[in-house]
């Protein structure tokens, strides 16, 4: 019982995380209705770039954030106007493989340049606790925690009550339609995809204190991001939100009782069985 | 037409390569390029043909490999029953994971996710027990000699893997022409309608993972024999799962010869990104990737593609 609840809290921190990333793929999801493979890859990327941010130019992640932010919302937009949408001549299944063909490129370009040495950075907070009463949370996975639910908001938020967002649904419900009363679609795509990049962005600086960085981080992650949004209901913030924490407390929980490598298998097999049972997931609905 | 004779001499063309040359990196090279042509074909029988993008062939692929190391290594089977049980078990799995997804009609990107899924579990699984070899994988005693299915002749093994891959080809010219394969075209094609016109989606689409899971058995059965040693990474990874489906994509999806051109066109890619870099890693991945984005662009049907293209031209 001791183990039990920081566990449980544990898990809802790293959840968090996970809610972060997969929300960044339910939105393209339910917009563009492909899963981007190169998801994992660019939150990688991002992960590097917030080191890189810290170890040469000294600037600490949080504070790197909102600059990282709009890089990877730039960087979004242009792969998927100038990549995505010029490679696949807008059928679905070539979406799929041109992402897959990102994430080997940015993967292996990223093993290539940086090596695949493990990389961790030094914050003078890394220490610090927050006293919860039944217990201890590191500051900065506290403080990803927060950020993690507040973006969610944020990007809750725009989906719901802007222009933008508006549009954004009315493609994601009907893109013919969308078109015939003068929404941009192509735009629309990129300003999706754009928005879902930024997520990682944002999660790659609120996980970094905590975390490290190598050309592999993307793919462990990506995974879990499938089974969040899956879980959740593929294009489904609440779902995605909920699924999140969900699975990171699956994942403490299994890795307190079967061991760090078997962990893994509870995600795995929760994914499996949701695909097989209700492949609309929990919050079944779309995103409009 | 003329395809189909630039893709039989192709084949005669490879057939004859051990004679041309001695050089061992020249037979080596092209007898991985075959090992993955076979493995491409059995993405392609399921992907070309049927229309379910897998994304974790590795796992047919590494049980065929797994199944024949742990049959002889801890159970002593002789090598040949070994490698014969491997594909069975490669083909058993396949029609069980067919069963199941598709009975969940389970197709698009939630098919790909969930062939993914089921490659990871495996692969940590795998690493798990030190029955599977845990974290060192399955390593097979060399032994050469016919009867232990090892051969010091390299060019035994190349002719083998020729000889398999011109069965693939055969597979797949088979599907063109059979009553299974026009089924399985027409659910690629549309299976609402399909179904419509009383075809069987679960059946066929089961049948044909069967027959895709067989055929990766049997690349990954080679794989042991050739290298007599796989770990879960090499075996269950998702590169492997990247690979079967590059081949036939860049070749040609739902072509018989495809999958050996993208192979052969892909490993000399590969070969030479390794001379250019001095053996830097995954610079061959960041050209394949590349390759794959430039040539969903501009030739969505591979290579084939281009080439019936210019001949209806």
């Amino acid at each position: 019982m001791s183990l039990l609840l920081p566990s449980i809290i544990n898990g809802l921190t790293t959840g968090a995380i996970y809610a972060l990333v997969a929300l960044g793929l339910t939105l393209i999801y339910g917009v563009l209705h492909i899963i981007n493979f190169a998801h994992g890859s660019l939150l990688m990327l991002a992960l590097y770039a917030a080191f890189f941010a810290k170890t040469l130019l000294g600037l600490d992640p949080y504070a790197a954030l909102p600059v990282l932010l709009l890089g990877f919302f730039a960087l979004g937009y242009a792969l998927q106007r100038w990549v995505i949408d010029w490679a696949s001549h807008g059928r679905d299944q070539n979406i799929l493989l041109v992402t897959l063909g990102l994430a080997l490129v940015i993967d292996n370009l990223a093993l290539f340049f940086w090596t695949s040495t493990t990389r961790t950075i030094d914050v003078p907070y890394a220490f610090e606790v927050v006293d919860l009463g039944v217990a201890l949370v590191p500051l900065p996975r506290a403080i990803a925690f927060v950020g993690a639910l507040v973006l969610a908001a944020l990007l809750w938020a725009l989906v719901g009550w802007t222009d933008l967002g508006k549009a954004i649904r009315a493609v994601a419900r009907e893109k013919e339609g969308a078109r015939l009363v003068g929404i941009r679609v192509e735009h629309i795509y990129a300003m999706s995809f754009g928005i879902g990049t930024a997520c990682v962005a944002a999660a790659a600086c609120l996980l970094l204190p905590t975390f490290y960085v190598t050309p592999q981080v993307g793919y462990a992650f990506v995974l879990v991001a499938f089974t969040t949004v899956v879980l959740g209901g593929m294009g489904s913030f609440l779902g995605a939100l909920v699924g999140g924490l969900l699975l990171g407390v699956v994942e403490a929980l299994c890795g307190l009782f079967l061991g760090e490598s078997l962990g893994q298998i509870g995600i795995f097999a929760l994914f499996i069985l949701v695909l097989l049972l209700r492949p609309t997931g929990l919050f079944g609905a779309r995103l409009a | 037409m003329r395809h189909w004779v630039f893709g039989a001499a192709l084949v005669a063309a490879l057939g004859v390569v051990p004679l041309v040359t001695s050089s061992e990196f020249w037979l080596t090279f092209f007898l991985m390029a075959l090992l993955f042509a076979l493995l491409g074909q059995s993405w392609n029988v399921l992907g070309g043909y049927g229309g379910q993008f897998s994304f974790g062939h590795a796992l047919f692929f590494g049980l065929g490999a797994y199944a024949t190391g742990i049959l002889q290594v801890r159970h002593g089977v002789p090598a040949w029953p070994a490698a014969i049980a491997a594909i069975a078990i490669a083909a058993a799995v396949g029609a069980a994971l067919g069963a199941l997804v598709f009975r969940y009609r389970l197709r698009g990107s939630y098919f790909a996710l969930v062939t993914l899924a089921f490659a990871e579990v495996a692969r940590i699984l795998v690493a798990s027990f030190d029955y599977t070899g845990s974290g060192f994988g399955i390593l097979i005693a060399l032994a050469p000699g016919a009867g232990n299915f090892q051969f010091a002749d390299r060019r035994v093994f190349y002719w083998l893997a020729w000889a398999l891959v011109c069965l693939g080809c055969l597979v797949a010219l088979w599907l063109e022409r059979s009553r299974f394969g026009a089924r399985l075209i027409a659910i690629r094609e549309n299976e609402a309608a399909a179904q419509a016109l009383g075809i069987d989606p679960l059946r066929t689409k089961t049948l044909a993972l069967a027959l895709s899971g067989a055929i990766a058995g049997v690349a990954g059965v080679l794989y042991m024999q050739i290298f007599l040693f796989a770990d879960s990474h090499i075996a269950f990874g998702p590169t492997m799962s990247v690979e079967a489906l590059l081949a036939p994509i860049i070749g040609g999806l739902g072509t018989a010869f495809g999958p050996l051109l993208g192979a052969i066109l892909l490993h000399a890619l590969g070969e030479l990104a390794r001379h250019a870099t001095g053996g830097a890693p995954g610079l061959n991945l960041v050209l394949y990737g590349v390759l794959l984005i430039v040539m969903l662009r501009f030739l969505p049907d591979g290579i084939t593609g281009l080439a019936r293209r210019r001949a209806r031209g």
